[in-house]
């Protein structure tokens, strides 16, 4: 599979990597997708009292194209609101990476991290 | 040492230089480019020479008479003129065919194609080591049997299957029995004076010869007789027309001389660096040998390395050419259906890598190698939300997944 040489960078330096307690209730936490189908991202969003992504980690099983939309969503979301940070979706994430189309549905699943996360924040009020 | 590193002589090997040179001596105006069914002239005499030593050579390997074999295009064509041609002329006998889940898709395919002419076919379930139970194959064993076709070697996995007792089984009934022999041959000792086999696939791009060029064994004694699927002169005793590729056929022929000559010093070389890479990896946690312990060929080794994604995983192995049983290198978007009939998890069957070494392999290739697979699995596993639950003492099984 020929990937893009930003899908290779992001696979190759992942940002934002890790894991914060996800007990703590400014932590939203996002896990989408399942093993059987071979991706599956843990998104976490670390969100200040005014509402805004002060930062963000990302753990992901898949493929190169997996890692690097995680990878990609962890510093787009950064600085956003929550509001901002919901309207990502996953047509912006495949053009940047310039994902072939056979692996759209790894930008679909970061898309849906966020919105899983930000679903986990809102449950947490 | 060159990068990237070859590992995937399962799926092909390169021309042995011998071989290459052999090849070159038959198509030029200097040298034997004649057809060797012409014969009217030196020229045609000269190519029907060479093509009668080249089966001869394919012939010695697994003690076969000349006569036997007929060359085709590849495996595949070898195992479709098998399948389809024994099915179609015994098909006044039965039409009720045997095979096993984990064949190659040549057999496979074919198969689902006899379904569709009307033929019934059973695929037979194979034990966690992927080998066929033998008191499952004979109660699938019926009275209109015509046909059982159980491959050598597998090419995921590298288990060896016992012909020799699945042939007597089948000899006793009278169903004709075919074996895939692509990932074998040159591999593992073949005597078809010995064995109850009745026909037998060979490729010569599995075993340092060209691609485009294969056989087919058809047993003489008893008499083993096929529906033709090429028409044509009636090349290759009417089993098989078209006009013969000398320098494919020439070049496969000095292969599986070379393979003869050499099987014991392969076998051995190969061994050596199965046992180095598995030294190097072994300590890795969570790691998991597909396929059989006792029964397998050295070359082809298949390890499952838990909670990584496989073509993640040969993302970061890119110093080495090796393939995946991940559906994500693959064409469909299932895992290997070889490693899922095993029963592996779908996680596990996601997580193989194909390693597969051969005649040119070195020592400085695998250490290499050995370095790269351990930093790779640390770098993904810390990546991993999976190894991070895994280490947490989570039970994935616990946990309800959204499939997508």
């Amino acid at each position: 599979m020929a990937y893009s040489d930003k899908v290779i960078d992001h696979y190759e330096n992942p940002r934002n990597v890790g894991s914060f307690d996800k007990n703590d209730p400014s932590i939203a936490t996002g896990m989408v997708g399942a093993p059987a189908c071979g991706d599956v991202m843990k998104l976490q969003l670390k969100i200040d009292e005014a509402g805004i992504i002060e930062d963000a980690k990302f753990k992901t099983y898949g493929c190169g194209s997996a890692i690097a939309s995680s990878s990609l969503v962890t510093e787009w979301v950064k600085g956003k609101s929550i509001e901002e940070a919901q309207k990502l979706s996953n047509t912006e994430i495949a053009e940047e990476l310039a994902l072939p189309p056979v692996k759209i549905h790894c930008s679909i699943l970061a898309e849906d991290a966020i919105k899983a996360a930000i679903a986990d924040y809102n449950s947490k009020k | 040492m060159k990068l990237p590193i070859y590992l995937d002589y399962a799926a092909t090997t390169p021309v042995d230089p011998r071989v290459a040179e052999a090849m070159m001596q038959c198509l030029t105006m200097d040298g034997t480019f004649g057809n060797p069914a012409s014969r009217s002239h030196r020229f045609g005499w000269q190519a029907e020479e060479l093509v009668d030593i080249a089966r001869n050579n394919i012939a010695d390997l697994v003690n076969a008479d000349p006569r036997e074999i007929v060359f085709t295009s590849g495996a595949t064509e070898s195992n479709n003129l098998a399948i389809k041609g024994a099915a179609k002329f015994y098909q006044k006998k039965g039409k009720h065919v045997i095979t096993a889940k984990t064949e190659h898709k040549a057999v496979l395919d074919t198969c689902r194609e006899l379904e569709r002419q009307g033929f019934e076919v059973t695929y037979l379930d194979v034990l966690p080591n992927g080998l066929v139970d033998l008191n499952v194959l004979e109660s699938a064993m019926r009275d209109d049997t015509v046909l059982v076709s159980i491959m050598h070697v597998n090419n995921e996995i590298g288990v060896v299957q016992d012909i020799e007792k699945i042939g007597e089984l089948c000899r006793a009934r009278k169903i004709v029995f075919h074996v895939d022999a692509a990932q074998s041959a040159g591999k593992l000792p073949i005597d078809l004076a010995e064995l109850k086999v009745d026909l037998m696939s060979f490729s010569g791009h599995k075993i340092y010869g060209p691609k485009g060029i294969g056989a087919l064994f058809v047993r003489r004694k008893p008499r083993i007789r096929l529906e033709a699927q090429m028409h044509g002169g009636g090349h290759e005793r009417g089993f098989r027309s078209g006009t013969l590729a000398v320098h494919q056929i020439v070049g496969m022929g000095e292969a599986f001389r070379i393979a003869k000559e050499d099987m014991e010093k392969d076998t051995q070389h190969i061994l050596e660096l199965r046992a180095r890479l598995w030294e190097g990896v072994k300590d890795i946690e969570e790691i998991y040998i597909n396929g059989d312990d006792k029964h397998f060929v050295p070359g082809i080794f298949n390890i499952s390395f838990n909670f990584v994604e496989g073509e993640s995983l040969i993302m970061a192995l890119k110093d080495m050419a090796v393939s995946s049983g991940s559906a994500c290198t693959s064409a469909s978007l299932e895992p290997s259906y070889v490693l899922r009939a095993l029963g592996l998890t779908d996680e596990l069957a996601h997580s193989s890598i194909r390693f597969s070494i051969g005649r040119f392999t070195t020592e400085e290739e695998i250490d290499h190698v050995i370095g790269q697979v351990n930093n790779a699995i640390g770098k993904l596993r810390e990546m991993s939300p999976l190894w991070e639950m895994f280490k947490d003492g989570i039970d994935l099984n616990t946990i309800e997944w959204e499939a997508h």
